[in-house]
């Protein structure tokens, strides 16, 4: 189990990084991330957190992660590659598996080369390390999540820009769209919304606590839409 | 080794497998020749674990395709119709990570790597990336996976396809040594092929099995409906009407070229009554230049059995319309 989605992990990640996709929304991230810092962080005055930084960050991964996802099973089943994928012996939880951890590592380096910024921040400020150590953590697990529904978009067509289209949908459902509803609405159905969203679930992480409950939300969030994948890679099947 | 048992696939409306039951055993290799669209991938694809069957059953090596799937593919070797790659790697990272979800240690790897790139003829292209190789070279790198964990069973959806005539007979030679350790399904539309390939072949045509058995017993079959072709000259009403009086003899044609009359008579299951013919000529005083059996090649026996299959079905068709 472990082994082959290791190795299905690891032709996913070389994947990724062949693709000239991946190299341009990273190209892309890093270079709004730094304009952003060089414009809100670091100016004097400006917030000494990294609270900001990472609120942005949250913000257009919504647009990011659809595109590394996207190629994830469209492609197999574009190419073809799904059919020898799907008779060698790995089960279809570990073909699911290792294209999530794939693409999250790829996820992880893009988040790493952010911190050349926490540096710089570290050098000329005093900043909340507290911030810094919760927010990167709640910057994984929201990856984590995004990453799950982009694969879960990934599954459903084989056509990669469609994919991408549906993952940021979705993704955008859950962060701008809710945001939007809750303000217009009252009672329990903003209460609702505003729980699902998952942006205000990252504020806590943000805000440098470590919260149960938002912890909870995205763990489980990223379960079930990995298994609502593993679902639709079977029910293609059947077809 | 290889057991189905009335196996059903429907596509929608369509039901691209028909009720198709055969047996293979272990170490026999087997053609499963048929048109386009015949549902020989259909079948291959339920075989290999891709996807279920509508109805009915399979097993390879004892263990069920369906629900002891994982069992199945362990010692299965499949070669897809359009030989999917990883585009994004070379051919020894590609084998490498075939081994790898193939159960095959570091060790066990490298051996396997090497025995298949000479099977293979990899040799030339090992360290190439797979999107630069050409159409014959991707076949080889999927035949080599396929054969990557010396699997008991091959199966094979049109091996030879887009391969240059050295490397077609090379694969043929190939899998008939293969053959020997291995059981072998492959399937092919060019009967040549099958011939020289098989031991045995399944004819199916329209999602049913229309024939099946050894090169030798198909042409034995075609025999059966064979007929006689004869160049008599002599008086033309009394050359038909005296040869079609022969015993196993049911139909007589005549075309009259220049004094000769050609006839082709068709004959009985089984029956061969060309020395009658002789007898007869002899005795009347006629002339003859040409007397022989004609036995229909494989071909078009071939084309003869899908083609009444597939006007079967247009006319049961017409009957639910
Ligand atoms: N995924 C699919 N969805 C719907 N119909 C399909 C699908 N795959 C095959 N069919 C239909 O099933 C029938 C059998 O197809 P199949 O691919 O098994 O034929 P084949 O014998 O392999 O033909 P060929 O010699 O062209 O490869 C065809 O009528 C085809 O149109
Ligand atoms: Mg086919």
């Amino acid at each position: 189990m472990i082994r082959n989605v290791l190795a299905l992990t690891q032709r996913e990640l070389q994947a990724t990084f062949f693709s000239p996709v991946a190299y341009i929304v990273a190209a892309v991230f890093l270079v709004a991330t730094g304009y952003l810092f060089m414009d809100g962080t670091l100016v004097p005055g400006g917030e000494a957190s990294v609270r900001a930084m990472l609120q942005s960050m949250a913000w257009m991964m919504v647009f990011a992660v659809p595109l590394l996802t996207m190629r994830a099973l469209s492609e197999e089943y574009a190419t073809g590659t799904i059919e020898s994928l799907m008779t060698a012996p790995v089960t279809d939880v570990e073909v699911v598996l290792g294209k999530f951890f794939g693409v999250l590592v790829f996820y992880v380096a893009l988040l790493a080369a952010t911190l050349v910024h926490v540096v710089l921040l570290f050098r000329y400020s005093a900043a909340d390390f507290n911030v810094l150590a919760w927010g990167y953590l709640g910057m994984l697990l929201l990856g984590g999540l995004y990453v799950a529904v982009g694969l879960f978009a990934s599954a459903m067509t084989r056509y990669q820009l469609l994919a991408a289209l549906v993952g940021a949908g979705v993704l955008g459902a859950f962060t701008l769209l809710v945001d939007a509803l809750a303000a217009t609405q009252g009672g329990a159905w903003r209460n609702i919304f505003g729980y699902i969203n998952i942006l205000y679930r990252f504020e806590d992480f943000a805000k440098g606590m470590l919260d149960t409950r938002a912890l909870v939300f995205f763990l489980s969030g990223t379960a079930f839409f990995l298994f609502l994948t593993v679902k639709v890679v079977e029910s293609r099947r059947w077809r | 080794m290889i057991r189905v048992q009335n196996l059903i696939k429907v596509y929608g409306e369509r039901r691209a497998v028909d009720g198709i039951s055969f047996a293979i055993d272990e170490g026999e290799i087997v053609g499963f020749l048929g048109p386009n669209g015949a549902g020989k991938t259909t079948t291959l694809r339920i075989l290999t674990c891709y996807m279920p069957a509508t109805d009915g059953n399979a097993t390879i090596g004892g263990y069920d395709v369906f629900t002891q799937s994982m069992q199945v593919r362990k010692i299965v070797g499949y070669l897809p119709e359009s030989t999917p790659l990883d585009m994004h790697s070379r051919v020894r990272e590609y084998l490498n990570f075939r081994g790898k979800i193939r159960g095959l240690d570091r060790t066990a790897r490298e051996a396997a790597i090497r025995r298949v790139t000479e099977l293979c003829w990899l040799g030339d292209f090992i360290n190439r990336p797979i999107n630069q190789l050409s159409k014959g070279m991707k076949q080889r790198v999927g035949l080599a996976d396929a054969l990557l964990h010396d699997p008991k069973v091959l199966i094979l959806d049109e091996p030879t396809i887009g391969l240059d005539p050295t490397q077609i007979r090379e694969t043929r030679n190939l899998i008939r040594e293969l053959a020997k350790r291995h059981t072998v399904l492959l399937s092919s539309h060019i009967l040549p092929e099958v011939e020289a390939t098989c031991q045995r072949t399944i004819i199916i045509a329209a999602g049913k099995i229309v024939a099946s058995g050894s090169p030798d017993e198909l042409k034995e079959r075609i025999r059966g409906g064979s007929r006689l072709i004869a160049e008599v000259s002599g008086p033309n009403s009394e050359i038909k009407q005296e040869i079609g009086k022969l015993d196993g003899v049911t139909g007589v044609e005549v075309h009259t070229d220049n004094g000769w009359h050609r006839l082709t008579i068709d004959t009985q299951r089984g029956r061969d009554p060309r020395e009658d013919i002789f007898k007869l000529v002899k005795q009347r005083n006629w002339s003859l230049r040409e007397l022989r059996l004609e036995v229909g090649s494989l071909e078009e026996f071939f084309v003869q059995i899908t083609a009444q299959q597939m006007q079967e079905q247009r006319a049961r068709k017409e009957v639910r319309a």
